[in-house]
């Protein structure tokens, strides 16, 4: 009996220690700024809505959502359209360079943003992208690219390779394979790497606020700016922080399943 | 496991080469002009050979020591965050059950932390560690601890590590869970007939067909936690003092705040080598184990 109690408190502890912060920021959200500054309170006395309705009828904040949600999505879509081929490539063939350009391409996930932050500027500057959603989307490839190959290459190797015989035999071209046969068995994958991809550029900031000024400006910095701005107005920013969560939260609901493998890059 | 050649497959891996040659490579060479290249008032660069890189790797110099200091700061709170979170992490992945819908339901919650803007993880972090209306501050003082982010190094430096242990752990723990859900049923039952102990299976049975996984864990959380930024900017600003100023912080600082751009870019060089470096001992760790098992 204990071997089974043990675990399960251990476990419901460290549920509860992960989720205060968490707690903490809904909390402070639902209350009013006279009301966090006269003192600690585990729970809101007098909960409140104001400070969400606050975001939602202003434009900027409204906007800046719209605007996160846009990169992520160009270059969710961009990441796996172009991994999928790749990742195929990488686990069926040999190729010459293929083991070089593999880790290169791992080169580039393991490069500080921090590094890029500066060029990267200059760059989407002088092609007049600066500010705009596709200069975030864009940026965020560097990693998200090598990120969906090396995800997508963990799924395209539990594909048995006599699929892609009796394809070959049945007279199949290879576009059509691809597509007909293949995209339908790692459809698992698929998602998997796309909520990754959603997840990595979502939570990148260093490079969506330096490629970034007034019009593509993303929701979280928009947050960062307004408690520089209007002093500071807590309830304001733990409300928009809690909105930050949201789509994330609903992404992931959808590969709850394969969550687990998806973390470990398909390889398990 | 014998793959046929096909050069042809370069075509399908061109459009992957064409964005990363755009997003990577092209950025790169830039930082790679600055870092030989010195600046005579406006965009009148002229060659300055490896002058910044000397500087840079001599400790006796103002940037030499400061990236020697930064470096040994990254590389501590590298070594600090990786040796909680992964015990940490398979010790809770070794609670969670088989099958069941808490697993769903802890796992989703688990994953929360990772899917929230670091900024906001920042923001976050800033408040609860606020002795005023944060619940982290106000229970440490509360114990009667002296807790001050903003004025005392040893609480900055242990916030940044809570803040990277809540944020991270679930990481491994997602990844130690699927090593360990990977491992048959068999294991486990001619473990119990043949009486091994809790430990003994751990040991001998779980720990081992981890291995994979753990690799992928720490190589993912030791690059995540050299090129940390955003959390111990939005928190601490690197301060007080330099106590958080890791690489990345201390790079912004001088290419963007100094404009010191010929430092900057050595520098990025030099941090960049160090972090590939360290990726392919990783990598070749982790191939050498696909090896081992495909013999």
């Amino acid at each position: 009996m204990r071997a089974t109690v043990l675990p399960r408190i251990g476990l419901a502890a460290y549920l509860v220690v992960l989720m205060l912060p968490i707690y903490w920021l809904v909390n402070l959200s639902l209350r009013s700024n006279e009301d966090i500054m006269s003192g600690l309170s585990l729970w809101p006395h007098h909960p409140s809505l104001g400070r969400y309705f606050f975001i939602f009828n202003d434009p900027t904040w409204v906007h800046a959502f719209g605007v996160s949600l846009t990169y992520v999505a160009i270059n969710t879509v961009i990441s796996v359209t172009v991994a999928l081929p790749a990742a195929y490539a990488f686990n069926r063939y040999h190729f010459v360079g293929d083991k070089h350009l593999f880790f290169w391409l791992l080169t580039n996930l393991m490069a500080p943003t921090a590094v890029y932050a500066m060029p990267f500027f200059n760059l989407y500057y002088a092609l007049g992208l600066f500010d705009t959603v596709w200069a975030v989307a864009l940026a965020h490839c560097l990693f998200n690219v090598p990120v969906a190959v090396w995800i997508l290459e963990g799924f395209v190797s539990g594909v048995p390779r006599e699929i892609d015989e009796t394809a070959a035999i049945d007279g199949y071209s290879f576009p059509r394979f691809f597509v007909r046969i293949f995209l339908p068995l790692i459809a698992n994958g698929v998602g998997v790497t796309a909520f990754f991809c959603f997840m990595f550029s979502w939570v990148e900031q260093l490079l969506a606020t330096t490629l970034t000024a007034t019009t593509a400006l993303p929701f979280a910095a928009v947050m960062t700016r307004s408690y520089s701005a209007a002093g500071m107005d807590w309830s304001l920013l733990a409300a928009a922080g809690v909105l930050t969560m949201i789509p994330g939260a609903v992404v992931i609901w959808f590969v709850r399943r394969h969550i687990a493998k998806g973390f470990a890059l398909g390889r398990v | 496991m014998d793959k046929p050649l096909n050069n042809r497959a370069w075509l399908l891996v061109a459009p992957v080469l064409v964005i990363v040659m755009f997003s990577a490579l092209l950025p790169m060479m830039t930082v790679v002009n600055y870092s030989v290249q010195d600046l005579m008032g406006v965009n009148n660069f002229f060659w300055n050979g490896d002058s910044w890189f000397r500087d840079l790797l001599n400790p006796g110099t103002e940037i030499g020591a400061r990236f020697a200091d930064a470096l040994a700061r990254n590389l501590a709170f590298s070594f600090t965050a990786l040796l909680i979170e992964v015990p940490l992490g398979i010790a809770v992945a070794l609670c969670l059950p088989r099958q069941g819908w808490t697993v769903g339901a802890a796992l989703v919650l688990m994953a929360l932390p990772m899917l929230i803007p670091w900024n906001v993880v920042g923001t976050m972090w800033q408040i609860f560690s606020r002795a005023d209306i944060g619940l982290f501050g106000a229970a440490l003082t509360g114990l009667g601890l002296h807790y001050n982010v903003t004025q005392d190094a040893v609480s900055a430096w242990c916030t940044i590590v809570v803040i990277d242990v809540w944020h991270w752990t679930p990481l491994v723990v997602l990844l130690s869970y699927a090593g360990l859900r990977a491992i048959p049923d068999a294991f486990y039952q001619a473990a119990r007939i043949d009486g091994a102990s809790r430990w003994a299976i751990f040991v001998n049975i779980e720990l081992p067909k981890l291995q994979k996984v753990l690799v992928i864990a720490i190589l993912l959380r030791f690059m995540q936690t050299f090129m940390i930024y955003t959390e111990p900017f939005v928190v601490t600003g690197g301060g007080p003092g330099s106590a958080t100023t890791f690489l990345s912080i201390d790079l912004v600082k001088i290419a963007l705040g100094q404009v010191d751009v010929g430092s900057a870019a050595s520098m990025s060089l030099v941090y960049n080598l160090i972090t590939i470096t360290l990726c392919w001992v990783f990598f070749t760790i982790m191939t050498q184990i696909d090896r081992r098992k495909g013999a």
